[in-house]
């Protein structure tokens, strides 16, 4: 946003200055995020990101604990360390939460998820699309004689390369998961 | 032994389980059943309020008068979504509130049906949990929780929704010590080392305040009264934000009186210049801080809160401390003492000195009315006529709110009803139809503007209905006083529909109601208007004019700092920045 310069008695201006005044480096924490399992407990969290203005890179939700009706949601999300702390401490206040894990601060952990690619192409395209899902261990679930779906699980980077490869050889859809994340060790 | 019965008669039953005496509400299709229930029974008393929004409003006055919680009864769709301004006041408040609405029956739940409202979803980010109720099995465990959640840690309002066929069917009655509450439990216990520092950093304190809120209220009696001790054995000046007046005395020897936007020179210049400053149960509203990276820069800052997330949200503090007010400040009041109850009595000393330099400004002063009363003085005689009675006061929102907070003294917590955070007009007359219904032989006076009262003016009804003499003490400048002043001081006087045009005659619309109508207009008047309206036994409406154009100071201007701060008229030219332009 520009500076704002504004004359006394002049109206064109928003009620609020959204700028961050203590604005740091932005952070990317992966968060698991462990709710009891009832119906609108997504809604209550997504709704408090939107509502706070907190981002949301990628969003991931399923029961883990029939018998406990516990959901693990696991989100990736950016800020300053500041607002990351904050949006914690907004999780773990709602009564719906039992426990909120910041991976990103625990320790090692590991990110998965799985993405699905239906490229299109014939000759040359066609066999230089095989030969890279090879060595990216993608496997083909799908094929006619002019299109190939390609299934992959793997960290996030390793999706966004793989489909940066195939843009130019025919790509034509992506289906992401979003993160499931875990930490290492015990 | 297990209890079979209806769901409509569940919701009675928890109801008085709970300890409730009184229901705010309205009722309408989905609640017929309850309503029915209602009827048979006379431990619980029903006050039927005019438009839904009152019946929350009323409710917050009778939680905030009595610290307990308010409860609200209203019908689907419209019933519902009616209160919703209430129930973000009370988030915004921290007001415990629980709030029954009816709902279409399970079946028909998602097909437009005839006053059908998405109640969950349309209150799910301003409450502080809502549930929907699909079995009757569930409705009595449900209720009871809703209580536990509304009452513990940081309070705040929730919902229950509740279809007409879950009240009809029969189910087992869930008792109140077998309802599911463990999940939820607030930590209350701060941590001791943190409270070793405090209790360290208040030992060597130059310049301490200390900076109190509304949470020091909802922790209870007991808070105030540590505040209280501590203040006194250690001799450091205590402010206070709106929410928060009436923790510490006003006549008490430590006061500054209210800080923030329209709080007092003194206050504000101590939290500005201190060394330390103690945040019991605040957080640091844009109306305290005014510019953040100006707010007291050389402070070390203690927070109180049973909130983890009103920690470091948009003060860095040092010394957080998560926890109940009244047990954490008990433990540091041993340790305190302990140690020797020491502090530094010669810079306190110093600091006095100071402030009473910033006292002598007299920040409160105001000009004698000419062609009018003037709306400060207004309030100071309400205040010297009323000071020692057992008083409520409940206010709407704008200029005379700022006043009351300014000129009108609290001797107590629980005494002082007013929207602080949302700012709701309208917020006053049903409020203090709720403080009055809580407290029936006490002095209720909403302290109103002509505007925001027009905006639950219908609850006049509902005083007059239940005997309720509140007392409505409008100051008339026939404006939007607070858009005017702000327009006056930022947009070039243009006065954009911010005056009062086509008022009723208030003391005709007294009559109208069946309630009584009091008009003052000069000075030497006001004291008998006023003795009068104390007098009547009975709801009253009295309609002050005063000076149209006064504005309200003292002012720290949007985006301004502490000891940058508007005494009068003469200071405004020029004061509000391109930056402050931006913030309300």
């Amino acid at each position: 946003m520009s500076p704002l310069n504004i004359q006394k008695g002049a109206s064109k201006h928003s009620a609020y200055d959204l700028r961050d005044p203590n604005a740091e480096v932005i952070e990317t924490h992966t968060l698991a995020v462990i709710v009891d399992n009832e119906s609108g407990v997504l809604a209550r969290v997504i709704g408090l990101f939107s509502a706070r203005g907190y981002n949301i890179d990628s969003l991931t939700v399923a029961e883990v604990d029939h018998l406990g009706h516990l959901s693990r949601i696991t989100v990736v999300t950016s800020g300053t360390p500041q607002v990351i702390v904050q949006i914690k401490a907004q999780l773990e206040r709602m009564v719906v939460v039992h426990r909120v894990h910041d991976l990103t601060m625990e320790g090692p952990n590991v990110q998965r998820e799985l993405a699905l690619f239906k490229v299109k192409g014939s000759g040359e395209h066609r066999i230089e699309a095989l030969r890279l899902a090879e060595i990216f261990r993608a496997n083909v679930v799908d094929s006619t004689l002019e299109s190939f779906v390609f299934e992959m699980t793997g960290p996030p980077q390793k999706v966004d390369a793989f489909a940066e490869l195939m843009q130019p050889l025919g790509l034509i859809e992506v289906a992401r998961t979003g993160v499931a994340a875990i930490s290492r060790g015990v | 032994m297990t209890r079979q019965m209806t769901g409509a008669k569940m919701v009675i039953e928890a109801l008085k389980d709970q300890g409730v005496d009184v229901v705010f509400g309205y009722p309408g299709g989905a609640v017929l059943p309850i309503y029915d229930e209602m009827f048979q029974q006379n431990d619980i008393k029903h006050i039927l309020v005019r438009h839904e929004q009152g019946a929350i409003h009323a409710a917050e006055g009778y939680a905030r008068s009595t610290g307990k919680p308010g409860v609200v009864l209203v019908t689907s769709g419209p019933g519902a979504t009616n209160t919703v301004t209430g129930i973000v006041d009370a988030l915004m408040d921290s007001i415990p509130i629980v709030v029954l609405t009816g709902q279409v029956p399970t079946f028909m739940i998602g097909s437009d049906a005839f006053q059908e409202g998405d109640t969950v979803g349309i209150t799910r980010p301003c409450t502080k949990m809502n549930w929907l109720v699909k079995e009757t099995d569930k409705l009595a465990g449900t209720i009871h929780e809703a209580f536990h959640v509304a009452t513990s840690g940081r309070p705040g309002p929730v919902l229950v929704d509740i279809p007409k066929d879950v009240q009809f069917a029969t189910g087992t009655y869930t008792e109140k010590a077998a309802a599911r509450t463990a999940h939820y439990a607030p930590r209350t216990k701060g941590d001791p080392e943190m409270i070793a520092r405090m209790v360290e950093l208040i030992e060597t304190a130059e310049r301490p305040v200390f900076y109190t809120g509304g949470g020091v209220i909802n922790s209870g009696d007991r808070a105030t009264e540590l505040l209280r001790d501590w203040a006194e054995a250690t001799g450091f000046p205590v402010t206070s934000t709106l929410m928060g007046l009436g923790c510490y005395p006003a006549s008490g020897k430590s006061w500054l009186g209210m800080l923030g936007m329209h709080g007092t020179y003194q206050a504000n210049w101590a939290m500005h210049d201190c060394d330390l400053m103690l945040n019991i149960g605040a957080r640091f509203d844009d109306r305290i801080t005014g510019r953040i990276n100006a707010f007291s820069p050389d402070s070390t800052k203690v927070h109180i809160d049973i909130d983890p997330s009103s920690l470091n949200k948009v003060i860095h503090t040092q010394v957080p401390i998560v926890g109940d007010i009244a047990e954490v400040l008990e433990e540091a009041l041993a340790l305190w003492k302990s140690r020797g109850s020491r502090v530094n009595r010669e810079a306190l000393a110093k600091w006095w000195k100071q402030i009473d330099e910033w006292r002598a400004v007299d920040c409160l002063a105001y000009k004698p009315g000419v062609h009018a009363i003037r709306p400060q003085h207004a309030i100071a005689r309400l205040e010297a006529l009323t000071k020692e009675m057992d008083r409520y006061i409940t206010t709407e929102v704008g200029q005379h709110q700022m006043w009351a907070a300014q000129y009108l003294g609290f001797e107590g917590p629980n005494r002082w009803m007013t929207s602080g955070g949302l700012g709701t007009m309208g917020y006053g007359v049903p409020a203090s139809i709720g403080v009055q219904i809580a407290h029936p032989d006490a002095l209720v006076i909403n302290v109103a503007g002509e505007a925001s009262w027009l905006m639950n003016m219908q609850e006049m009804g509902t005083a007059v209905q239940y005997r309720a003499p509140v007392k409505q003490f409008i100051l008339n400048n026939e404006r939007l006083g607070m858009v005017r002043q702000w327009q006056e001081l930022l947009h070039g006087e243009r006065y954009s529909s911010s005056w009062s045009e086509a008022l009723p005659d208030f003391v005709k619309l007294a009559d109208a109601f069946g309630c009584k109508g009091i008009r003052c207009d000069n000075e030497a008047d006001l004291d008998d208007a006023i003795r009068e309206m104390l007098a009547y036994d009975g709801p009253v409406i009295f309609d002050c004019i005063v000076e149209k154009h006064e504005n309200c100071f003292p002012m720290i201007p949007s985006g301004n700092a502490h000891n940058q701060m508007l005494l009068g008229d003469a200071d405004t030219q020029g004061v509000i920045g391109a930056k402050g332009a931006v913030l309300v």
